[in-house]
């Protein structure tokens, strides 16, 4: 069995937590209970599991808008995320940073970003201060078809390449940014050709296979482990909600996202695939996927319960500048 | 022909518009008469190269719906995620004879593409000895309210204000809405076009036929004698709300909304002074460097003897904007601050 059963068992556990998590986001804000702009990640959880699972907690990524999936892969806590999308003082960032800023430094969870193309520049500095002190960590950041085409994006790749830093770029690629597709964004016929063009090795995976990007991810993080510079992984995945959580999708096909969710779920394509290699047994991950849903539960009914910031006293914390 | 006390000129037939829908008939109405005129930016249309619905968002906020199916690709264009590249080509064809309006979205993502704005368009008109033109606008979302969160909520108006060579627009309704855009793409300079997030659904009425505002001439929403408010963009609302309360008392408020910041109507607002002696600013902004203090700064420099109290600035805290709503609504200036930095400036 070329898997450890421990692996494999990790794996499923952490991207079944990811589907049920985003699943329930959409629930709680369509209850009410979210505020603001959410963007989660179902149907994306075979890329950002087998991108982290290997990673240590000093060894750094940096997200996205849609960044949820990573923290969870990245072993933040999923209480303290859910209270922190609610806007709880006990979340993850007191209640002030939200879906879109979700950090856990000491997880090397550098930061969800709200700004497109934000977090690669950020990723190279935490490479280049892995390369200088000689740590042996590496750098990961997360990008998606949209930011690919934004100038920071250009500027770190080049500079990562130059600087032959220890980061990993992961594109995933779902096809869309906002409601507009990959095909008329990027320019180019193949983003992968495009990300060689910098002088990195470069390499598209079909994201919705966690085995094939795992194996991808892992060539990756071995040649920035070793000092031998960066490399690009494409991972083709389908996003199974809108944009945002209640974004219309008016610009999907009719039964596209049907249609995804039934022949493109990554962990049903897990499951199938574990199960008849006889790596894995159905009822193991049948107990798992109760466990998970017993966390859910429990980190919704928490933050439910937790505590609203309090205007006196956060409102004017954490800022060293106070006028 | 009316002429309202606001600075509203209403002539012919008007309707019941939203600021969404009257920045939307500017843009309509000057595509139609001048075919210089496009749009561009992220999702303005939305739905490119997708198999769903064409012009399938309108902008994010539905502020451009419509005008791509009316004008074509062509003229309102969805462009890939570069603002950088997005600005530059806005300034680079309006100095080559096209009057582009071109979208930041959010206008926190200014940072992405400042060198093009501030180094750039802001510099050519001066810096090329007059030879050069760039009429373009800059248009983006601004202020809290939508729990967006840090990186969706700044306002950056005084930013952008401190820069020679912009024009710096920020309507408080949807009348200013239209007169102002309109201005903004007749207008020779870089103009940059900030719409309160919160404001769009407010509605007001409108006249149906263009009309230009012209820019440094301040809107007087409500006029009075005690205490001069100058507020802008959504603070203008809270502005009145509070002149309204305070009415009721027999305290009577001169609140001015100087509709372009820059330009900005000095004199509106010294004159105001020099009658009540007694001035509040209310500004969604930080306090550091921004429009509040600097307008404080003129009329302590220009109308002190006309000063019977310090002037009070009521602003955002000098923090980033927080994301949980109890947070959020105390960072925003409220009509409570209004209320009590009048009653304070008139010794109460
Ligand atoms: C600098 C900047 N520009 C635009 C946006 C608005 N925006 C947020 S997400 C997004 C699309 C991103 O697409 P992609 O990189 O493919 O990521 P996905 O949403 O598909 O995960 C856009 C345009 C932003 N947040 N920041
Ligand atoms: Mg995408």
């Amino acid at each position: 069995m070329p898997y450890q059963t421990d692996f494999l068992l990790r794996a499923y556990r952490s991207m079944k937590t990811i589907r049920e998590f985003e699943e329930r986001c959409v629930k709680e804000f369509e209850g009410g209970n979210v505020p603001g702009f959410t963007h989660v990640s179902n149907g994306q959880e075979a890329i950002a599991v087998a991108a982290c699972i290997d990673l240590s907690d000093k060894d750094i990524i940096g997200s996205t808008h849609r960044g949820h999936g990573h923290c969870i892969a990245k072993g933040c806590d999923v209480g303290g995320m859910m209270k922190e999308i609610m806007g709880r003082s006990t979340g993850l960032c007191k209640g002030k940073g939200g879906s879109m800023h979700i950090a856990d430094i000491d997880k090397g969870m550098l930061g969800a970003n709200a700004i497109v193309g934000g977090g690669p520049p950020l990723v190279n500095g935490a490479a280049l201060a892995a390369k200088t002190l000689g740590t042996k960590n590496i750098a990961l950041s997360f990008n998606g078809d949209g930011s690919a085409n934004q100038g920071t994006v250009f500027e770190a790749m080049n500079l990562a390449v130059v600087l032959k830093l220890p980061h990993v770029f992961v594109y995933e690629n779902n096809g869309y940014a906002e409601g507009t597709a990959a095909n008329y964004g990027l320019g180019c016929e193949s983003l992968t050709v495009r990300n060689a063009g910098f002088g990195m090795p470069a390499e598209c995976v079909d994201g919705t296979d966690f085995f094939a990007t795992y194996e991808a991810l892992k060539i990756a993080t071995e040649r920035a482990r070793n000092g031998e510079g960066p490399t690009a992984i494409e991972a083709m995945c389908v996003r199974f909600d809108g944009h945002f959580i209640g974004d219309p999708q008016l610009y999907r096909g009719k039964d596209e996202v049907k249609l995804a969710r039934k022949n493109q779920d990554c962990l049903k394509i897990f499951r199938d695939r574990v199960i008849a290699e006889g790596w894995l047994k159905a009822a193991d991950m049948n107990a798992i996927d109760k466990e998970v849903m017993v966390d859910i539960e429990k980190a919704v009914a928490d933050a439910l319960a937790a505590p609203h910031p309090d205007p006196a006293t956060d409102l004017m914390s954490d800022v060293y500048c106070t006028y | 022909m009316t002429t309202h006390s606001n600075n509203r000129i209403i002539t012919g037939k008007t309707s019941i518009k939203t600021y969404r829908e009257a920045i939307n008939d500017a843009l309509r109405e000057e595509m139609r008469r001048d075919p210089t005129v496009i749009i561009l930016g992220e999702e303005v249309s939305g739905g490119a190269g997708g198999n769903g619905q064409d012009d399938a968002y309108g902008g994010v906020f539905g502020v451009t719906k419509g005008l791509q199916p009316e004008f074509g690709r062509g003229r309102v264009i969805d462009t890939p995620i570069s603002e950088a590249a997005i600005i530059g080509a806005a300034a680079g064809a309006a100095n080559n004879g096209l009057r582009p309006v071109a979208e930041l979205m959010f206008f926190d993502f200014i940072g992405v593409s400042f060198d093009q704005i501030f180094n750039q368009a802001a510099k050519f008109r001066y810096m090329f000895g007059g030879k050069s033109k760039t009429p373009m606008v800059i248009r983006g979302t601004v202020g809290g309210g939508w729990r967006a969160g840090a990186q969706h909520s700044s306002m950056l108006h005084s930013i952008v204000t401190h820069i020679a060579g912009l024009k710096v627009v920020m309507p408080s309704n949807a009348y200013d809405a239209k007169g102002l855009m309109v201005q903004a793409i007749r207008d020779d300079d870089p103009v940059i076009f900030l719409e309160h997030k919160i404001m769009y659904d407010n509605a007001c009425e409108v006249p149906d036929e263009q009309y230009a505002i012209p820019f440094g001439e301040a809107a007087f929403p409500r006029q009075g004698t005690d205490v001069t408010i100058v507020a802008i963009s959504n603070m203008v609302t809270r502005a009145i709300e509070a002149a309204d309360i305070l009415a009721k008392e027999g305290i009577s408020c001169d609140v001015i909304d100087p509709r372009t910041v820059s330009p900005l109507d000095h004199e509106a607002i010294l004159e105001s002074v020099e009658v009540t002696g007694r001035l509040v600013i209310v500004d969604e902004g930080n306090p550091r460097c921004g429009l509040a203090s600097d307008i404080s700064a003129i009329v302590a420099e220009r109308g002190f003897y006309s000063l019977k109290a310090p002037i009070r600035m009521v602003t955002a805290p000098h923090t980033p904007v927080p994301f949980a709503p109890e947070l959020e609504d105390a960072y925003i200036p409220s009509v409570e601050k209004v209320l009590a930095a009048v009653r304070d400036v008139l010794g109460g």
